[in-house]
């Protein structure tokens, strides 16, 4: 076990029947450290997120670490539509027990920054609003894990920006968040260290600027390509993603 | 458990068009059966063309019976339309305004009087199939009674002639102008007078003959009367129920009815309430087991070796969800069936002196069709296929539990009964006919049965909510 360690995965393998969705996975995050997974279509980030936020179980390995409280914001909003935000906040902090849910509730209102449409029903906000609230319930219970599951897919780029504020804020607390995303670029703006996941086995931890460097030192990329390029190339270079190592890189012509 | 049902209820008061549905069915429910239940079927209308003269009579050994009487019980079981014509008849069932016609011949009273051949009435049918039906066994059955009535009153004609026969008597009374004649019961006596004044020879061999055949057809006479009754009666329908008392038709339907409604709002409610935590995508949130300290799946190498570490537990464990979903389902369908007998027992007598029994039935009915519902909505991924599925179930179950034995092949009745046995629908039937009508099977047994079913649907959810 990496000393200090908030979350610590050692060898988790996960099974849907014949196919296996994660091999063998091991890493460590430290407290407050912001880390990106990231890795192509099917490649098992949710399952690895679900596996670490105990909504999945492995068949073989270990979840452990330092953490007595992981929060998981999954992908799609889990919160009631039928509810009101504040009646959302108040539900699910009575459900985590909570000290004092009344004052949970406000002091959370007041960080997603939807306290004037506390009694809004949550089916009539926004995406962006209703993904607030979402990972509003996953800091309820002031874990010092949290696990973000492509927390801006749905989001436009200016409530984009707004998310990554809050969640770079939460880090400087001391929260160790552990994210999934699509968006390479994302990855490398905010995240300090990156996991590169593919079919289901862990090909890269380090951070965003050690992965443009192994992409570039194998020869797999020139010198003046930005993040998504390199990531690319490392995939196609570890005959992982794309099967043609000859072919044109994303985004780059010929 | 109590936050997550009180989030429920306001879900649910929010849901205005859901708690309106639940609210207007059952009343509409209880309103249309107890109206349907209390008042007698209608009587079809049909034209009636009686062409056979006022006053016409049969004529019978001298004796009159009045052929009005035989219309007078074949109007009784319709709403009659008098029309002049055949023509005038078709024309009113042609036109919709009777659902058939009848048409009573000019001749019918003296075939009647010919008793070599039948009266005929002439009956023409319109309308669908199910409005033929029902003015054909309308008419059938009256014109059943008719002919029962116009036969008794030529037994009892009959009858007298034979009890003249007899006994002797004064034979106008059969329209016969003869002065009193002896009854054949008298014969032998007044013949053996003759007899022992009679000499030994031809001539007495021959009285003592006439007087034997005398005895022999009075005595077989006799027994005639009883034979005519057998004729015109031939089968008389004795009752007798196999076990507990006879449930009247209509305290069976209002236990029908309220069956069908406790099973639909209470496993509509349970598999929607169940299905929208999955669509909500709540449902993983609220019973996934996040990690404490260490969590450790088992190796190859390590098969099942230690203890496992201790888990944070999930804000709600999937058997606390599945039992408040059961009991809100239950609660809110419970209510409701309540309110829907009570309401009908305002149409139909019920022995509210067993209402404690009617609780308890409809109790462990709502119970097991929670859990049923509970089980439909775990496989279920969203509300509308829930809500699809458990009707899908529910109806044909309810149809199965009603077949009658003898009504299909004995193989298929047995598994009717197999399915029937393995849902809650018959169960909950016969607890709430039980409860209500004091018939068997017992309620006891019910209950039991009811209280199976819930464990079992109950663990058939618990397994559905694995796929969180």
């Amino acid at each position: 076990m990496s000393a200090g360690a908030v979350l610590e995965v050692s060898a988790v393998t996960k099974r849907y029947g014949e196919r296996v969705a994660l091999r063998e996975v091991s890493f460590a995050v430290r407290p407050g450290e912001l880390v990106a997974l990231i890795g192509p279509n099917g490649a098992g980030k949710t399952t690895l997120l679900s596996v670490l936020a105990g909504v999945l179980s492995a068949e073989e390995g270990s979840v452990g670490g330092g953490a007595q409280r992981i929060g998981w914001v999954p992908q799609q909003p889990a919160v009631y539509t039928k509810l009101t935000v504040a009646e959302n906040l108040a539900l699910w902090a009575r459900l985590e027990r909570v000290g004092d849910p009344q004052d949970t509730v406000r002091r959370m209102l007041e960080q997603i920054d939807l306290a004037d449409r506390a009694d809004e029903q949550v089916g009539r906000l926004s995406g962006g609003n209703r993904q607030r609230v979402n990972i509003a319930v996953g800091l309820l219970s002031e874990p010092q894990a949290l696990l973000l599951d492509e927390p801006s897919a749905a989001l436009d780029p200016i409530q984009r920006g707004r998310l990554w504020q809050f969640v770079e804020g939460l880090a400087a607390q001391g929260t160790s968040i552990l994210f999934s995303t699509h968006n390479v670029a994302e990855a490398e703006s905010y995240a300090g260290r990156v996991l590169v996941l593919d079919e289901g086995k862990l090909l890269f931890d380090g951070s965003p600027r050690a992965l443009m460097a192994e992409a570039a030192a194998r020869g797999e990329a020139g010198e003046e390509i930005d993040f998504e390029e390199a990531f690319a190339a490392y995939l196609l270079g570890r005959e992982h993603g794309q099967r043609d190592p000859t072919g044109p890189l994303p985004g780059r012509a010929g | 458990m109590r936050w997550l049902l009180g989030k429920d209820l306001v879900i649910l008061r929010r849901s205005r068009v859901l708690v309106a549905v639940l609210v207007v069915y059952p009343v509409a429910i209880a309103l249309l059966i107890g109206l349907a239940i209390s008042r007698s079927p209608g009587k079809p209308k049909v034209a009636i063309a009686n062409l056979a003269p006022p006053g016409a009579t049969v004529e019978l050994g001298g004796s009159k019976v009045e052929v009005g009487r035989y219309y007078a019980q074949l109007f009784s079981e319709v709403q009659p339309l008098p029309v002049a014509t055949r023509a005038q008849a078709v024309a009113k069932v042609r036109s919709g305004e009777a659902l058939a016609a009848v048409v009573i011949p000019a001749n019918i009273a003296s075939k009647l009087s010919s008793v070599l051949s039948q009266g005929q009435l002439e009956v023409i049918y319109n309308g669908d199939a199910l409005q033929q039906s029902l003015a054909q066994s309308k008419i059938q059955a009256a014109v059943a009674q008719a002919n029962l009535e116009l036969s008794e009153q030529i037994r009892q004609l009959a009858s007298r002639g034979i009890d003249l026969l007899l006994q002797g008597g004064d034979l106008s009374q059969l329209g016969i102008n003869q002065p009193r004649l002896l009854g054949l019961e008298q014969v032998p006596a007044t013949l053996d007078g003759v007899i022992a004044r009679t000499p030994p020879g031809h001539d007495r061999q021959e009285l003592e003959r006439v007087r034997e055949l005398a005895t022999f057809a009075a005595q077989n006479l006799n027994i005639s009367k009883d034979v005519l009754a057998t004729v015109g009666q031939p089968v008389q329908v004795n009752a007798t129920t196999v076990h507990g008392r006879r449930t009247p038709l209509d305290t069976f339907a209002v236990v029908v009815a309220v069956s069908i409604s406790l099973m639909f709002v209470c496993v509509l409610l349970a598999a929607g309430g169940v299905a929208l935590e999955r669509e909500e995508h709540t449902l993983a949130r609220l019973i996934r087991r996040p990690s404490g300290a260490a969590r450790r799946a088992s190796t190859p190498a390590d098969p099942a070796p230690r203890r496992a570490p201790p888990h944070r537990s999930a804000l709600i464990s999937p058997e606390g969800l599945v039992v408040e979903k059961l009991l809100l389902a239950a609660a809110c369908a419970w209510v409701l069936a309540f309110a829907m007998l009570a309401g009908i027992g305002a149409f139909v007598t019920l022995e509210w002196s067993r209402i404690g029994l009617w609780v308890l039935a409809l109790a462990a009915g709502a119970l097991a069709f929670g859990a049923m519902g509970v089980a439909i909505g775990a496989v279920a991924r969203e509300v509308r296929a829930a809500s699809l599925l458990a009707f899908l179930l529910a109806l044909p179950l309810a149809f199965l539990a009603l077949v009658p034995a003898g009504a299909v092949a004995p193989g298929v009745y047995d598994a009717i009964r197999v399915v029937s046995a393995v849902f809650p629908f018959k169960a909950a039937l016969q607890a709430l006919d039980a409860a209500v009508n004091n018939s068997e099977p017992a309620l006891g047994g019910s209950l039991a049965h009811l209280l199976g079913l819930t464990l079992l649907f109950g663990a058939l959810a618990r397994m559905g909510l694995r796929r969180a």
